[in-house]
């Protein structure tokens, strides 16, 4: 279908049945039952998993096709997310030409950087990205306040002139962001018996808008382009002594890359208008390496779980606090009680990053090809138990 | 590789299942029913408390979250009350607020805007949270005040000191119990004047953000008008730890007041490298260099140890103030968790309560009722002597304390010293104030 083999027609498949059915997927739990704390099925959250795992899509185009791994892809999110606030306070708060300039300034911006950082490769190119996302940061952090609004970071104003739109709404407040009409912000809420789902346009918004990126990312790794640039990733130089000059190849991963960084940024400032300096710092861009990895670099779906995968941890594991501890464990005793509690905190709560940083650790040694690599052995193995005459085939397969 | 066999039936299949999937989508744009957000229909009430567990502010968010629970208790009538019986409204009867028992919910906003939004918003659509409150950082708190009012919830700022939160990024969802940078000014100017004179020269070291700013304009325009002059105005990272490189400077600048605009664990840093260099021991221009902060705070003293001694700032509230109110919440928080309060704590409390009385009052939970209680409300027995909720941009006015850290501290709680109480009119302003021009309040929303 679409010019896909049936593998990749069925991968595309299920990442739609996943986004559409999300909410119901994501709300296991009845909102009145203790366990109601891990349901992370409520917009915010939601958006948040689809426009990360564009992010991590995005990034994996240049990291998983070429190898290059660059430390600074949060720079283009960012200088995405700063011109769609910026289209929304001048122009108008349609979510349209907010993502367009978005994507199309995140792409100015990775064809610069990348001219320059492609020209060296490995460790160098890290560094150089690293250092011109650093150097973004500061500049929107300090010196281009007038434009960045620096720590606070960029708002929406009641003055602001919005010349396609209106400046504040009848009741004199601000407008809100909306497709044609459409609220971002509009849920539908279904209540089944004790459990409650939450539609939302503007996730549903992100989740098509995702499913196009995905399958653009398909054609590109299957696509006589994508072949070059794993070509690059095998061995750059083979090639150049070929006669065959990769840097164009490279260069326009690196801002097909960015532009999906941008597209992401553009959509965080679609969902919810604020654009902070601190989405360009070099722990974002550490963020983004992580979700690649953890989910699988090089894998179609893999960013896509490792982004869900982290800000799950983010956000739900973050919120579990010392009195939801002490509820789950009431019926134990006193002491015992204590006791847990103690043990467990440090995991939960603002030790999130503790846990989460255990968890790289295991994937990398036990799983180097990330989730992907774990959901296929299992596979693997459901497989050779059923039948038992065909022994177990040992090596792990590319996923693609 | 790609294969591009276009075929008809393959055509109708996908048109067919894209289709499907743009149209899903407009089916469900219907909105909630409720009369405003998270309208509490069962026995409870859950409210929000949003504060930095990690990050330079993480000591004062910490205090804050203790003050909530304990908050919490007292309003579901758990504990000794606390300040409920001595705050002047007396419609708080302990048994929650409306009758629904109060729960409540906290998150990290790790002091930045992004992470401190996205945990907003996590409390306001799974948590169901009718109000958030907390943040101890300005930014954050105008990130999340301006998330609040589109959402359709009350925010009651934790600790923000900034004048913008009530200035030009006021919200009509959105008060401020604590004071901010104009205030801080009002009360030190004549203070300073006293101690140090009418002729100095004054380098000013300022956390980059909104609060630094306005906190920096203020107390520049406050020593202005009374003759100092200022040297320097250096801005720093929030995130820097070390400001060795932004001391240095300030030693052959030739000026002989150094104003550190700095909060939390930045100026714990920041003061600890200026008594490292030497400054306070320096004699410039024939007079003994000076070191002002502008917004003390008890953790910060207790962070920066003996180098507080003699330096002076102002203050919200401290613990020990001797009214009824101020006694009655440093008896309760201290029976509970062994220390005295902070002023962060103190107004995350008040802020609490002063919420749980306009719900009372109001009679709602809606954002606009409580909106309207708030409004021109004055009060009393919050251990700030008498205080309003200015209606126009919903600043609470109240005395400002001027403090200096303690020459001889008799415990390791008794760090401050409170030099002067600067009453309440004095540190007034009009709400159309050149520093606090160019916002609005718009008007309330419910959702």
């Amino acid at each position: 279908m679409l010019g896909m083999n049936k593998n990749d027609t069925r991968m595309l498949l299920l990442v739609a049945a996943l986004t559409m059915l999300a909410p119901f997927i994501l709300n296991p739990f009845p909102t009145d039952s203790g366990l109601a704390q891990f349901n992370a099925g409520y917009p915010d959250l939601m958006q948040r998993f689809v426009i990360f795992g564009i992010f991590a899509i995005g990034f994996n185009i240049l990291f998983g096709l070429t190898g290059y791994l660059s430390f600074g892809h949060a720079a283009f999110l960012g200088v995405g997310s700063y011109s769609a606030v910026w289209m929304f306070k001048l122009l108008a708060m349609n979510v349209i030409p907010a993502i367009l300039l978005s994507v199309a300034m995140a792409g100015i911006f990775a064809l610069l950087i990348g001219y320059v950082s492609l020209r060296r490769s490995g460790i160098y190119f890290s560094i150089l990205t690293l250092a011109f996302a650093q150097m973004s940061f500061n500049l929107a952090y300090s010196v281009l306040t007038p434009i960045t609004n620096g720590e606070t970071g960029l708002q929406l104003n009641l003055d602001d002139p919005r010349i396609l739109g209106v400046s504040q709404t009848a009741d004199g407040s601000i407008p809100v962001t909306n497709l044609f009409g459409l609220e971002m912000r509009s849920t539908f809420e279904m209540a089944v018996g004790p459990w409650a789902f939450q539609f939302n346009a503007g996730y549903y918004l992100c989740a098509l808008i995702l499913l196009a990126v995905f399958y653009l990312s398909i054609r590109i790794f299957r696509s006589p382009f994508g072949l070059m640039l794993k070509a690059v990733k095998s061995n750059q130089q083979r090639m150049n002594y070929t006669g065959l000059n990769t840097r164009p190849y490279t260069l326009a991963a690196f801002v097909i890359s960015g532009m999906y960084a941008g597209l992401a940024g553009g959509l965080l400032a679609s969902m919810d208008p604020l654009a902070g300096a601190e989405r360009m710092q070099w722990t974002a861009s550490g963020e983004v390496v992580l979700m690649t990895i953890l989910g699988g670099a090089g894998t179609l779906i893999g960013p896509v779980l490792g982004a869900g995968f982290i800000k799950y941890f983010e956000n739900i594991f973050s919120k579990i606090n010392e009195s939801v501890l002490h509820s789950w464990f009431s019926i134990l005793p006193d002491g015992l009680e204590d006791l847990l509690v103690t043990l467990v905190y440090p995991f939960v709560g603002k030790g999130w990053h503790m846990t989460l940083g255990i968890l790289f650790v295991l994937v990398v040694v036990f799983l180097p090809g990330g989730l992907v690599e774990g959901g296929q052995r299992i596979v693997s193995w459901l497989r050779s138990k059923k039948s038992d005459d065909k022994a177990a085939n040992g090596k792990t397969e590319p996923a693609e | 590789m790609s294969n591009s066999n276009f075929t008809r039936r393959g055509m109708l299949k996908t048109s067919a299942v894209a289709g499907a999937g743009v149209a899903l989508p407009t089916i469900f744009t219907a909105s909630s029913v409720a009369a405003y957000t998270n309208e509490p229909t069962g026995s409870s009430v859950t409210l929000g408390f949003n504060v930095p567990q990690t990050g330079p502010y993480a000591d004062e968010g910490a205090d804050e979250l203790r003050a909530y629970q304990l908050a919490v208790e007292h309003l579901n009538g758990e504990g000794d009350g606390g300040m409920m019986n001595t705050f002047s409204s007396k419609e708080l009867q302990g048994n929650g607020i409306l009758g629904k028992k109060v729960e409540f919910v906290t998150g990290d906003t790790q002091t930045k805007s992004d992470a401190a939004r996205a945990s907003a918003k996590s409390m306001i659509e799974k948590d169901g949270a009718v109000m958030i409150t907390g943040g101890s950082s300005s930014g954050v708190a105008i990130a999340v005040q301006g998330l609040c009012q589109e959402a359709g919830v009350i925010f009651m700022a934790g600790l923000t000191h900034s004048n913008d939160t009530t200035g030009k990024d006021k919200k009509a969802n959105g008060f401020r119990h604590f004071f901010n940078g104009y205030m801080s000014a009002a009360a030190l100017a004549p203070v300073l004047k006293n101690l140090y004179g009418t002729d100095r020269n004054a380098y000013h070291l300022t956390a980059d953000y909104t609060w630094g700013w306005t906190q920096e304009e203020s107390i520049a325009a406050a020593t202005e008008a009374m003759g100092w002059n200022t040297v320097n105005k250096v801005r720093t990272p929030l995130a820097s730890t070390d400001f060795s490189s932004y001391i240095a400077p300030v030693l052959n600048s030739g000026a002989d007041v150094l104003v550190l605009n700095h909060y939390g664990g930045n100026m714990v840093n920041s003061l600890t490298n200026a008594v490292q260099f030497g400054l306070r021991e320096k004699v410039v221009n024939g007079k003994n260099f000076e070191i002002v902060v502008p917004l003390y705070s008890r953790l910060m003293a207790k962070g920066a140890g003996a180098n507080v001694k003699g330096i002076h700032g102002s203050t919200n509230w401290h613990w020990s103030l001797q009214d009824d109110a101020s006694k009655a919440f440093v008896k309760s928080f201290g029976t509970k968790y062994g220390f005295p309060p902070s002023q962060a704590a103190h107004t995350v409390y008040c802020q609490t309560l002063l919420y749980a009385d306009a719900a009372t009052r109001a009679g709602t939970f809606n954002p606009c009722g409580i909106g309207e209680a708030l409004e021109g409300f004055e009060f009393d027995g919050l251990g700030n002597g008498k205080t309003l909720y200015r209606a126009g941009d919903h600043q609470c006015f109240k005395d400002v304390l001027v403090v200096r850290g303690k020459e001889n501290p008799t415990s390791e709680f008794d760090l401050l010293e409170v030099v002067e109480v600067t009453p309440a009119a004095q540190v007034t302003y009009p709400i159309d104030h050149p520093m606090f021009a160019g916002g609005a309040l718009g008007t309330c929303n419910a959702g």
